[in-house]
């Protein structure tokens, strides 16, 4: 190398090096990431965390909030509680987070976030459905509650599946099946409640055990009882196990259920005897705002994918971040108090990928996703699209949380 | 009528697999008095093996790979787990490290194939057959003949074969058996493989109708363990016929019942059976001299 060649080098070198210095003085503002990287539920959780890291570089890209970059901490809990509680622990003491993100299963959740509502520090839920998760610390039990979510909890998601079912398709059988985890048995118990606000009953109520790999029994009886239709809470495999059940016994009836029939363990499994199964998705991939298709873009180019694994899981964790992000802006510090406080009462508008966020928070309302926001999904040839059509275009295409 | 034949065929298709899984404990039983507790896990990595080996070669070429991967396997684990603890006369040493090998064969497992459930491909058409109302899968007759195929296979090679009949003399008696030459040792590590080799088998069978992944053998691993005893640890026939009974109890039971009490009338059966004849159903007394 010439010496002429080897000084420009050194100046284009530091100069590379000098710019995000100056844009970013300043020590790194920690989050914590905590999902399952493996395991039965890792595409939810791989997906969230990749969403999540997609809006730390862009946010880093643009110059970091306050200043100062965003350094995402991502610890796997495998979906385990215990291990959950343990990074829990980890993160606060050791690492030090000013905030975390993440938890797809409400266990973990429920086990893990009472140690940052005791060390005043937000979580944010950004893929756990059960109903109790922001309820854990809501006032009155505690004066100020840190937990946040942006994920269409299970009483959305049922009333949902009964007004899909019932209203709009005008079923009046249903059969439930749900798996006999805390998942399966609470969104069992929200589905009932839901269909009796209708004046309905289910014809039948069958339980199923995860790695259950023969559904006759439930199928039979949902079927003798004269089901014609089948609501479902369970994760994919099993829910597959249904689809391709129902195909042997050639007893078709459609299928609707929560979030979980648009993972790719059901998808993959249930290849065509899963086409038609319609579940609430709080986001479809589908370009159809300039923010969604500009993050869809970045997601395939950033991981070399063109189906996103779990979409809904991939779009709220980006947008936990912006929220997240906004907060701390807002918070001039970052004071765990003061995020809080900025959350609840966020003044600028956040433009998620998901929705507008508009002021998504308040002292006694810690829900981002509003019973308005999710639309149904619905499995074509091994994708998820939109069920119908007139519920992603025009205004609807951007569904806001309306304000309180 | 229709809806019980229903019920009855899918509860034979489930009890054979459970059926071909407790063959293998039992085959280890005869020869050793020690079983592979890592029996669910010689049978997900058989399938997963098989998974990848058809990818390349096809399903029914893959067979045979499937099942000499087995053996393989089988051989591992008498050797690291088992032989250590006969030799020594441990009463239950074996336990440990089957159940040792069990876990490190699954955490394998997970980094080599990930950790979600996978998809097999069936080499069948994956359209039922309608036989007066009831439907089946073809996949399931296969399990069936398939099953019943390997265990006379196994049965007819030690009743006729001279090594067989090694096996048979070891079972009968394993101190007399090696004064007469036989070379004991060899004939128990022999019968850990072809207990993994019948697993292996099992794995390639059920995983087309079910998932395949790391964690697929536990449950199935399990039940088989409840079949071998209903049906006699040291009956070949008892253990076919106490997972055909186990699981056409479990698919009975859910419909009748009620699903979530689908596996309790199985492990009922089982507490009866340890109560009563405590040698399964269709065991024969074996008395300890001490």
């Amino acid at each position: 190398m010439s010496r002429r060649y080897f000084l420009a080098a050194t100046i284009a070198m530091s100069a590379l090096l000098a710019v995000p210095a100056y844009a970013q003085s300043g020590e790194p503002i920690k989050i914590g990431i905590s999902g399952p990287f493996t395991g039965g539920s890792s595409s939810m959780g791989v997906s969230m965390r990749d969403g999540v890291k997609l809006a730390i570089t862009e946010i880093n890209k643009a110059g970091g909030v306050l200043g100062r970059p965003l350094l995402g901490v991502e610890r796997d809990d495998e979906a385990r509680n215990e291990l959950g509680v343990q990074i829990a622990q980890e993160l606060i003491n050791k690492e030090r987070v000013v905030a975390t993100v993440g938890f797809i299963n409400t266990g973990v959740a429920l086990a893990s976030q009472r140690f940052y509502q005791e060390a005043e520090i937000p979580v944010f839920n950004n893929v756990a459905t059960g109903t109790v998760v922001t309820q854990q610390f809501a006032p009155p039990k505690e004066k100020n509650n840190y937990v946040f979510r942006n994920a269409a909890n299970d009483i959305i998601q049922s009333s949902m599946i009964v007004e899909e079912a019932v209203v709009r398709r005008g079923f009046k059988k249903p059969a439930i099946m749900a798996d006999s985890t805390n998942y399966g048995q609470l969104g069992r118990e929200d589905l009932v409640r839901a269909l009796a606000a209708k004046g309905v009953k289910p014809v039948a109520e069958e339980k199923f055990n995860i790695k259950d790999t023969d559904m006759t029994a439930q199928l039979l009886r949902a079927k003798e009882a004269g089901a014609d239709v089948i609501l479902t809470y369970g994760i994919g495999p099993e829910l597959a196990q249904i689809a391709n059940g129902q195909a042997k016994l050639g007893w078709k009836v459609p299928l609707i259920g929560s979030w979980t029939l648009s993972m790719s363990s059901f998808i993959d499994t249930a290849g065509p005897n899963g086409d038609g199964a319609m579940m609430p998705q709080t986001f479809v991939q589908l370009p159809n705002t300039p923010k969604r298709k500009s993050f869809i873009d970045a997601y395939q180019a950033t991981y070399k994918t063109e189906r996103i694994p779990s979409p809904v899981s991939a779009a709220q964790g980006y947008d936990s971040i912006y929220l997240l992000a906004a907060a701390i802006k807002q918070a001039n510090g970052t004071d765990g108090k003061k995020i809080r406080e900025a959350l609840e009462s966020l003044s600028t508008k956040v433009e998620g990928v998901i929705t507008v966020y508009d002021r998504p928070f308040s002292a006694t309302d810690h829900e981002a996703i509003s019973n308005n926001i999710p639309v149904f999904g619905v499995v074509r040839n091994g994708r998820v699209v939109p069920a119908h059509e007139d519920d992603v275009t025009g205004d609807k295409a951007i569904r806001t949380k309306p304000r309180s | 009528m229709q809806i019980l034949t229903q019920l009855i065929v899918s509860g034979i298709a489930v009890g054979m697999i459970y059926g071909v899984i407790a063959f293998g404990y039992q085959l280890t039983f005869a020869t050793s008095k020690t079983l592979n507790f890592g029996q669910g896990e010689a049978l997900m990595l058989g399938a997963l093996v098989g998974l990848t080996v058809q990818s390349y070669i096809g399903y029914w070429a893959m067979l045979p790979v499937a099942l000499a991967f087995g053996l393989l396997q089988g051989a591992v684990v008498e050797r690291l787990g088992v032989q250590q603890a006969i030799k020594i006369g441990s009463e239950s040493g074996w336990i440990m490290s089957t159940i040792a090998l069990g876990i490190i064969f699954s955490n394998l497992a997970e980094n080599i194939w990930g950790r979600d459930d996978l998809k097999f491909p069936s080499p069948l058409s994956e359209t039922s057959i309608d036989v007066g109302g009831v439907r089946v899968l073809p996949m399931e007759l296969v399990i069936v003949v398939g099953a019943i195929a390997l265990m006379l296979a196994v049965e007819l090679f030690n009743r006729r074969s001279i090594f067989g009949k090694a096996v048979v003399a070891t079972a009968n008696d394993r101190g007399a058996a090696g004064l007469m030459g036989i070379n004991t040792a060899t004939v128990i590590t022999f019968s850990y493989a072809l207990s993994s080799m019948t697993a292996a088998f099992a794995g390639v069978l059920v995983a087309p109708v079910t998932l395949t992944g790391a964690t697929m053998g536990a449950v199935l691993g399990l039940k088989a363990f409840a079949v071998a005893i209903i049906g006699g640890l040291n009956s070949g026939f008892g253990v076919v016929v106490g997972g055909l009974i186990l699981g056409i109890t479990e698919t009975l039971t859910g419909f009748y019942i009620s699903t979530g009490y689908k596996d309790v009338p199985g492990l009922v059966l089982l507490l009866l059976v340890l109560s009563f004849k405590p040698s399964g159903l269709f065991g024969k007394l074996t008395i300890k001299k001490v």
